[in-house]
């Protein structure tokens, strides 16, 4: 089924901000076996001029895909999750996300179309944190695969 | 943010040192837990191939996730990427033994911008397939 057009430009509420915790980013870096001291080494991301340690550049997808729940999960527009996949994934930092970060994101449908029975959803998430700083912005594309039997 | 590498020193075509990144089931296991990504897709082999992939895949966040290294080990401060951006391709495949799937990437100098800024391309591989399409990363150089 087409999904509305009309979604195009809704803007969904800022999310409770995530804090983001020097623990967290180490577990991530070294989930994606990184050992680049400037994410777990508060001097050594100060020598590079960071105020504390600093997060991997995807990092903070984990939070940006979060806040897209919102829309994936908004039920007047009607995406089968089920059938999801990722698309693309861009990101544009302002600045590092960084440890004491309280981050808060606010999702926009930027488009929507169907296309040989797929229906496609691009998600911009702009990053910000407690004091109102743009951080990070990300732009997700969903496609919902056609159902099989269509 | 302190780059390294001077842009006085790079040109087009200048290549990044290139590097492999080995998956197995248990590193997925491990981003699942450190990303909050817990589709069954990336674990669960009867969930996967129930769904028609071929196998479990990798998390296209951790291929993206890996790729990027070449660029942030050779920039050395990773506040240097100013923005990064990949399209999944093709899924990394990894079979359930001890040697799991490789991920090989090479990168270099597309083009010279503004800001000291550089438009670095990458490419990855995993058996043979291109897994990320326009990979592409801008760069702050020194």
């Amino acid at each position: 089924m087409a999904l509305d057009q009309s979604f195009v430009g809704r803007a969904y509420p800022p999310t409770a901000p995530y804090e983001v915790g020097r623990e967290k980013i180490r577990e991530f870096a070294e989930a994606v076996g990184d050992t680049n001291p400037a994410y777990t080494d508060p001097e050594a991301a100060k020598a590079l001029g960071h105020s504390d340690v600093i997060a991997p550049p995807t990092f903070v997808f984990a939070i940006t895909f979060k806040a897209a729940g919102q829309v994936v999960e908004d039920p007047q527009l009607g995406l089968d999750y089920s059938r999801v996949v990722h698309g693309d994934q861009k990101f544009a930092y302002k600045r590092p996300v960084r440890a004491g970060d309280r981050l808060s994101v606010t999702s926009t449908i930027e488009a929507v179309k169907s296309m040989a029975g797929n229906d496609i959803v691009d998600i911009r998430g702009e990053v910000h944190d407690e004091t109102g700083e743009h951080v990070v912005t990300a732009w997700t594309k969903l496609v919902a695969r056609a159902a099989q039997e269509a | 943010m302190t780059a390294k590498i001077s842009y006085a020193d790079v040109e087009v075509g200048t290549e990044l040192p290139a590097q492999s990144f080995p998956v197995t089931r248990a590193t997925l296991v491990q981003y699942a837990g450190a990303s909050g990504d817990f589709n069954p897709i990336h674990w669960n082999e009867k969930f996967a191939t129930g769904v028609g992939l071929p196998d479990v895949i990798a998390h296209g966040m951790f291929t993206m996730a890996e790729a990027i290294r070449v660029v942030t080990d050779w920039a050395g401060d990773p506040a240097a990427v100013v923005e990064y951006g990949v399209r999944f391709t093709k899924p990394v495949i990894v079979p359930n033994d001890d040697k799991g799937a490789l991920i090989e990437v090479s990168a270099k100098v597309a083009a010279l911008l503004d800001d000291n800024r550089v438009r670095v391309d990458l490419i990855a591989m995993s058996a043979g397939q291109k897994v990320l399409g326009m990979s592409r990363a801008v760069v702050r150089l020194a």
